[in-house]
C-alpha cells in the first residue's frame, strides 16, 4: 500500500502536469473573480469564502482523469488487480495520493490567496480548516468518477459532469462554514456536517469505485 | 551466457481447466475449453487473431469472470502480462521494479535485473529506454512477483531475436523451478517443455451463443420490414 | 408463474405488445379528464387567482420526477442482483422521461412563481433540490450514452445510480440547511389540515394518476425500443462474425 502511495506521489511530482498546474489554475480563477465582479472590496470580502471554495473544487477536477487513466492505458491496472492488494485499498491510496498532490496544496495556499479577495480575518482559518476537512471528499468522489470513466476515450468532460453533482453537499457545507465564520455566525453545524460527508465518502466510495474498476476491466 | 536458476516454487500444482466458457463484452466467444498444464510445462495458445486467445487468458486470470467452468488454481497464484507492459516512463528501472517487488512482498530485485540484462540500466529513467529494453523491464515484473503461474499475452511483441532468446531462457528457468506458463504467441519460443493448444475448435457454437444472449432468442417478433406478423402492426402504435 | 418470467426480453415484448395500446389509451383519457376538470371546473383561488391551476401539472410532474429516479434505482439494483436485461433497459428508458418531468416541474414552477413570489427563480431548497436532481439525471444519461458495451454501461450506471442516490439525498438536506425557503408546504399529505382544499384535491389526484399512467406508458414504450436496439446489435454482431 505504501509502495503504491509512494509511486503515485513520485509520478505526480515528476510529470509536468498534475501538481503545479492545479495550483496555477487555482490562482488564475481567484484572480479572475475581481475582473468579473469589480474591485469593490466589500463585495469581494463577502463572496471570498465561496469563491475560494469553488476555485479549489474546479482545480481539483483538472487532474482527476489521471487517477486511473494512465494505469489503465499502460496495463498497470491489470497487474494491480492481480496483485495481493485489495482493490478498495488501491482506490483509497490513489485518492490519498491525489489529495496530497492537489487538495492539500490548495488548502494551504487558499488563505494566502484570500488576501487578494479581502477575505475577512476571522474567516481565513476556517477557509483553511473547511478545505482541509472537505477536499479529501473531493478526491474520493473524483476517484469514483475516474473509475467509472476509465474505459472511455476523452472522458474528461463526462467525468466532470458525473462528479460535480456529487460535490454539491461538500461545496455547500464547506463554503457555509467559511462564510459563516467570517460573519460571526454559528459555523460548527455545517463544519460537522462537512466532516460527516467526507467520512461517508471515505466509507462508501472505495467500494463503489473498486466495483466500477472491476466492471471496466472485464 | 550463464545458466539461469530460480528458487523452486513451493507447493507446485497443475493448472486444470474444465468446461470453461468465456465472453468478450456481452458475447460468448469460447465454450467447452479443457486443458491441463502440469508444473514445469508451458502451454502455447495458437489461433488466428480475434479467435479468443486474450479472452481465454483473461478468463483464467479471472480479470473477466468466466461464464461457466472450473479453473483449479486461484488468481492469487498467477501473474498477468499483457500487450501493455505497465512500465512508468517517469520512474527509473529500479524504481519501476522496486514498486512491484514491494507490492508482492519480495525483498530483492537483483535476480530479475540480472535475468533480463538490465543491471547497467538500473538508474536510468524508463523514458530513455529503447522499446526492447522497456519490454524487458516490463517482463522482469514476472520474476519479482514470484508466482508459479504466468499468463502471458503476446510477450514477444517488439522484441529482437536476442531478447526473445533471453526471454525464452527466463521462461525455461521458471519452468525448471516448478512453475508453469500459459502463453499466447505467434513467435515460437523454442522451449523444450512446451505443448501447443489450438483455441479455434472451442469457438462458441451458434446455439450456445443463443442460449447465452437472450437478445438472440428466436422468439422475437420479426423486425421492421417483415410483413408476415400481425404483431408487427401493433408495435408501431403509441 | 413468477413475475421474473417477464424479465425475459421475448416475454416482455409479447406482453407489452398486448398491454401498451390499452395503457396508452387509458393514460390519454385520464390525463384529459384531469386537466379539463382541473382547468375549467375548479374555482379560482381567492389569493392566487387562476394561476393556482398550474398545480395540476406542476405537482404530478414533480412527483414523477422523484419517483422515476427511485424506480431507476430499484431497477438498477434488480439488474445488479439478478442480471435481468429488461430491468437494466427499463432504468435506461426511464431516465430521459424523469429528466423531462424534472424540467417540466422546474418550468411550471417558474411560471407559477413569477406572479406569486414576484420572481422566476428563487434559491429555495425545493427548487434547488430539483435542479440538483436534474443534474444527476444528466450525468446518468451521459454515462449510458458514453459507453459502447451495453452490459458494462448497465453495470456502471447502476453503480452511479446507487452512489448518486446517496448524494442526492445528502444534497437535499444540504440545500435545506443552506437556505430556508418560501415554498408552500406539501400539497398532499396524510395530515388533512395541511393539504389543499377539497375542490382541488380530487382533480389533483386524478392528474397524478394520469401522470403515473403516462410515465408507465412512456417507459414501456422506450424499453421496447431499447430491447429492439439490443437485438439489432446482437444480430449484427453475430452476422459480422464470419
Amino acid at each position: 500500500m505504501m509502495a503504491l502511495l509512494g509511486r503515485d506521489l513520485a509520478l505526480a511530482l515528476r510529470s509536468g502536469g498534475g501538481f503545479g498546474l492545479s495550483l496555477a489554475f487555482f490562482l488564475i480563477v481567484v484572480v479572475f473573480v475581481p475582473f468579473g465582479v469589480g474591485p469593490d472590496t466589500e463585495v469581494l470580502a463577502r463572496i471570498a469564502p465561496g469563491v475560494l471554495w469553488i476555485a479549489a473544487l474546479l482545480s481539483c477536477l483538472l487532474s482527476l482523469d489521471r487517477i486511473f487513466q494512465l494505469d489503465w492505458e499502460d496495463g498497470s491496472l491489470d497487474a494491480l488487480v492481480m496483485a495481493p492488494l485489495p482493490l478498495e485499498g488501491v482506490v483509497a491510496m490513489k485518492a490519498l495520493a491525489h489529495w496530497l498532490t492537489t487538495g492539500l496544496p490548495l488548502t494551504v495556499i487558499a488563505p494566502l490567496l484570500g488576501v487578494l479577495l479581502d477575505l475577512p480575518g476571522p474567516a481565513a482559518p476556517w477557509v483553511f480548516l473547511s478545505l482541509l476537512v472537505g477536499t479529501p471528499a473531493l478526491s474520493l468522489l473524483g476517484a469514483f468518477g475516474a473509475a467509472l470513466t476509465v474505459g472511455i476515450r476523452r472522458g474528461g468532460l463526462l467525468l466532470s459532469l458525473l462528479v460535480m453533482p456529487l460535490y454539491i453537499p461538500t461545496l455547500i457545507f464547506g463554503a457555509l462554514t467559511a462564510s459563516r465564520a467570517g460573519e460571526g455566525l454559528d459555523f460548527l453545524t455545517p463544519f460537522a456536517l462537512l466532516g460527516g460527508v467526507t467520512l461517508l465518502a471515505a466509507a462508501l466510495i472505495p467500494f463503489a469505485a473498486a466495483a466500477a474498476l472491476r466492471i471496466n476491466l472485464r | 551466457m550463464t545458466a539461469l536458476e530460480l528458487a523452486p516454487y513451493r507447493d507446485a500444482a497443475p493448472l486444470e481447466v474444465r468446461d470453461l466458457a468465456c465472453r468478450r463484452g456481452e458475447r460468448l466467444i469460447l465454450e467447452g475449453v479443457e486443458f491441463s498444464v502440469p508444473p514445469g510445462r508451458a502451454l502455447i495458445l495458437r489461433a488466428p487473431n480475434g479467435a479468443g486467445k486474450t479472452t481465454l487468458l483473461r478468463a483464467v486470470a479471472r480479470l473477466t469472470p468466466p461464464v461457466r467452468g472450473t479453473i483449479s488454481l486461484s488468481p492469487e497464484r498467477m501473474t498477468w502480462f499483457g500487450h501493455a507492459d505497465g512500465v512508468k516512463a517517469q520512474l527509473t528501472v529500479t524504481e519501476n521494479l522496486d514498486f512491484w517487488a514491494r507490492v508482492h512482498g519480495s525483498d530483492t530485485i537483483a535476480p530479475a535485473l540480472a535475468a533480463f540484462r538490465l543491471e547497467d540500466l538500473a538508474d536510468r529513467p524508463a523514458a530513455y529506454l529503447s522499446a526492447g529494453q522497456r519490454r524487458r523491464l516490463g517482463l522482469a515484473r514476472l520474476l519479482v512477483a514470484r508466482r508459479p503461474v504466468w499468463l502471458l499475452d503476446e510477450p514477444t511483441v517488439s522484441l529482437d531475436s536476442a531478447t526473445v532468446a533471453t526471454f525464452a531462457r527466463v521462461v525455461g528457468a521458471h519452468l525448471a523451478a516448478g512453475g508453469l506458463a500459459l502463453i499466447a504467441t505467434h513467435i515460437p519460443l523454442g522451449l523444450d517443455e512446451e505443448d501447443v493448444l489450438d483455441v479455434t475448435p472451442f469457438r462458441a457454437r451458434e446455439n450456445a451463443e443463443r442460449a447465452h444472449d437472450p437478445f438472440l432468442d428466436a422468439g422475437f417478433a420479426p423486425m421492421a420490414g417483415a410483413r408476415d406478423g400481425t404483431a408487427q402492426d401493433g408495435e408501431t402504435r403509441p | 408463474m413468477s413475475i421474473w418470467e417477464y424479465a425475459n426480453p421475448v416475454r416482455f415484448m409479447r406482453l407489452s405488445d398486448r398491454v401498451l395500446p390499452w395503457l396508452a389509451a387509458l393514460s390519454a383519457i385520464v390525463m384529459l379528464v384531469a386537466l379539463v376538470w382541473g382547468f375549467f371546473f375548479t374555482p379560482d383561488d381567492y389569493r392566487q387567482g387562476s394561476t393556482v391551476k398550474i398545480i395540476f401539472i406542476h405537482v404530478p410532474a414533480a412527483m414523477i420526477a422523484i419517483n422515476a429516479w427511485v424506480m431507476m434505482l430499484v431497477a438498477s439494483l434488480i439488474w445488479l442482483v439478478r442480471r435481468h436485461h429488461v430491468s437494466a433497459l427499463a432504468a435506461k428508458a426511464a431516465a430521459p422521461v424523469g429528466a423531462v418531468m424534472t424540467m417540466i416541474a422546474l418550468v411550471t414552477g417558474a411560471v407559477w412563481g413569477e406572479p406569486m413570489w414576484g420572481t422566476w427563480w428563487a434559491w429555495d431548497p425545493r427548487l434547488t433540490s430539483f435542479l440538483i436532481l436534474f443534474l444527476f439525471y444528466l450525468g446518468y444519461i451521459a454515462l449510458w450514452a458514453a459507453i459502447d458495451n451495453p452490459d458494462t454501461a448497465a453495470d456502471l450506471t447502476s453503480v452511479l445510480a446507487i452512489v448518486g442516490s446517496v448524494f442526492a439525498v445528502l444534497s437535499r438536506y444540504a440545500a435545506l440547511i443552506w437556505n430556508q425557503g418560501l415554498h408552500q408546504g406539501a400539497s398532499l399529505s396524510m395530515d388533512r389540515a395541511e393539504h389543499v382544499a377539497d375542490v382541488f384535491y380530487y382533480p389533483l389526484v386524478t392528474a397524478i394518476v394520469g401522470f403515473i399512467l403516462l410515465f408507465v406508458t412512456l417507459v414501456v414504450l422506450r424499453t421496447r425500443t431499447e430491447i429492439r436496439a439490443r437485438r439489432l446489435r446482437a444480430l449484427l454482431a453475430r452476422e459480422s462474425r464470419e
